[in-house]
């Protein structure tokens, strides 16, 4: 039988629940309507061409570039829409940041800094670009919440240093760092030292301003927006160099080669448009569901620890739970079996044998990371998805801890 | 802190639908009452643990499983494996019980992906380690009976101390666990 074969039968199998809600926006998500619609006229109507030639498809496609780069500097405060730079994914943005900016520095020596947390786009290309051009790469602890504590960082940081990278928003537990005291921190021990952040997890959920933070270079992605697969952005601040980790293009202005992907960077910037359109609003309405879900679950399912900290320095749209006794990847399976689509950080669902390295790095032992669920939720949640997730949790979790061998 | 990945097949295999069928409704699921024998492989730590329960009989001609069940902390696929295992050796032979491989089990649940053999594997052991427990208990060696840990048992077995080294180094490097 081939794959695909046996993935329809699995399908046929599973069937369609009868009510179904996604949660799984950390991996990836729906592209609303309105975004499929802003994207349709840019693959045949107008825009086809490429947007660095001298016609007027290629003119129609470089409109819309400029203008979602426009769009996009004004809501995290660039000064000039050059700054951003289109990828093709976020993964892609956070390797032009790292490797970009460590290859136009080879041959200088010192220390790259990175959290323990980081996204694994951040982490791996430190390590790699470490290995091929001598740098010595650090990863920074952070406590039981997820904090790079200010303290402990001062240690890190020095003369030596070429280069940090620290998120945002942690994608897994939501923690919202207090990057404006790091990045301070970082500067006043050496001016030089390039800033990058993760901000994939916190574009859309939290003010950002780069010239208030001061930070050099910042990652976003377009379907951890609702926006569609496909586009990720790297804002680099003037006067910072970085060399093309991948070639492909004789143009010198061009940090990422490849043709911009028109069509889904039409979507992205609706998808923008819809973000920060009444924001502060949304991201109530969405921490309110969020609320709604954690209480839920934690007065319904005992043997439960929430993931991340919880105050107002958890994001408005992240609830991670480790179930006690029973393995995240089987519950996943179960969920979806009724309907309900999550992630989870155990070493069974990933495509690796090791469970998640955030939930390691807050302290939390290989058991209780195997039983943790991470659902993302958005402004296209209704109160009556979290009332349904909440009816099938419950029984989900029960049905697994009886079969389970692991008792309490 | 080193982050070390076992990469393993990249190919996304998915669960065939009897891996599906079983999770949904595991048959000989939970403890027996009258077992002789009740033994466990894995660990919460590793992700994935199987308790067997086994009712061991002596006829005329031989030692039999007349009774098995299973409990399942772990993956889809672990939960199918353990109930599959036990479907096949209920009334078998404790000899031919012992022959049965993990591929046979993966083959049995309509071929597991490669991620997921270890599910198989982890079955199996907990299966050698209740025969030979039985007949540790009743003072006797079975002339079939290998000496030597199978494969599978070793696999079971190096998986465990995995872990169980870990945390010694986690604790002595002061971190790792609350």
């Amino acid at each position: 039988m081939s794959i695909a074969q046996k993935v329809r039968e699995l399908l046929k199998s599973h069937g369609t629940p009868s009510k179904e809600v996604y949660f799984d926006l950390e991996n990836s998500g729906f592209v609303p309507q309105e975004v499929v619609e802003a994207m349709m006229p840019y693959f045949n109507r107008i825009g086809y061409g490429h947007p660095s030639i001298t016609h007027k498809p290629g003119w129609e496609a470089l409109e819309v570039v400029y203008e979602t780069k426009e769009l996009l500097g004004k809501t995290i405060g660039a000064s000039d829409p050059d700054e951003i730079v289109f990828t093709h994914s976020g993964t892609e943005a956070n390797n032009l940041a790292i490797l970009g900016y460590l290859l136009k520095n080879r041959g200088r020596k010192g220390k790259v800094v990175v959290s323990s947390i980081e996204h694994l786009s951040v982490i791996f290309p430190a390590q790699f670009a470490s290995e091929l051009f001598g740098f010595k790469t650090v990863l920074v602890p952070v406590d039981s919440e997820g904090f790079v504590d200010p303290e402990l960082f001062k240690l890190y940081v020095d003369k030596e240093t070429v280069f940090v990278s620290i998120q945002m928003v942690n994608h897994e537990i939501g923690t919202i760092q207090k990057l404006k005291e790091l990045i301070d921190i970082a500067k006043s021990a050496n001016p030089d030292i390039v800033f990058h952040t993760d901000a994939v997890d916190a574009y859309g959920w939290i003010p950002i301003d780069v010239k208030k933070l001061g930070v050099d270079m910042l990652t976003i992605s377009s379907h951890k927006i609702h926006g569609p697969r496909g586009v990720g952005a790297l804002y680099i601040r003037k006067g910072v160099e970085v060399e093309p980790p991948i070639k492909g293009q004789l143009s010198v202005e061009k940090n990422w080669p490849g043709v911009e992907n028109v069509p889904l960077i039409a979507g992205f910037k609706k998808a923008i448009e819809i973000m920060f359109s009444n924001f502060d609003y949304r991201v109530e309405y969405v921490r309110k569901l969020r609320d709604k879900l954690i209480k839920g679950i934690t007065s319904s399912v005992p043997h439960t620890i929430i993931n991340g900290p919880l105050n107002e320095y958890r994001v408005a749209n992240n609830v991670n739970v480790s179930f006690l006794f029973i393995e995240g990847e089987a519950l996943t399976v179960e969920l979806s079996l009724h309907g309900v689509y999550v992630s989870s950080g155990s070493a069974c669902s990933s495509r690796v044998l090791e469970p998640s390295h955030v939930l390691l790095a807050i302290g939390r032992k290989h058991e209780e990371a195997h039983g943790s669920i991470l659902f993302k939720l958005s402004h296209y949640h209704r109160e009556e998805d979290i009332d349904y997730a909440l009816e099938v949790i419950p029984k989900a979790v029960e049905r697994l801890r009886k079969i389970s061998a692991w008792k309490q | 802190m080193l982050l070390v990945f076992r990469l393993s097949s990249r190919i996304p295999l998915p669960y065939s639908p009897k891996v599906l069928e079983i999770f949904r409704n595991p048959r000989n699921l939970g403890p027996l009452e009258d077992a002789n024998v009740v033994e466990m492989a894995g660990s919460p730590a590793c992700g994935d643990m199987i308790r067997l329960y086994l009712k061991i009989v002596h006829r005329d001609d031989g030692d039999y499983i007349e009774k098995a069940s299973f409990e399942s902390y772990g993956c889809a696929a672990n939960i199918a494996a353990a109930s599959i295992l036990t479907d096949m050796i209920i009334g078998k032979k404790v000899e031919d019980a012992w022959k049965i491989s993990w591929k046979q089990i993966s083959d049995e649940l309509g071929g597991l992906p490669p991620i997921k053999y270890h599910c198989s594997i982890l079955a199996v052991g907990a299966l050698k380690r209740g025969i030979r427990a039985y007949y540790k208990q009743i003072g006797y060696n079975p002339p079939w009976l290998p000496k030597d840990l199978t494969v599978e048992e070793r696999q079971v077995l190096e998986e465990e101390e995995m872990m169980e080294r870990y945390y010694k180094a986690m604790k002595a490097l002061g971190g790792g666990s609350r």
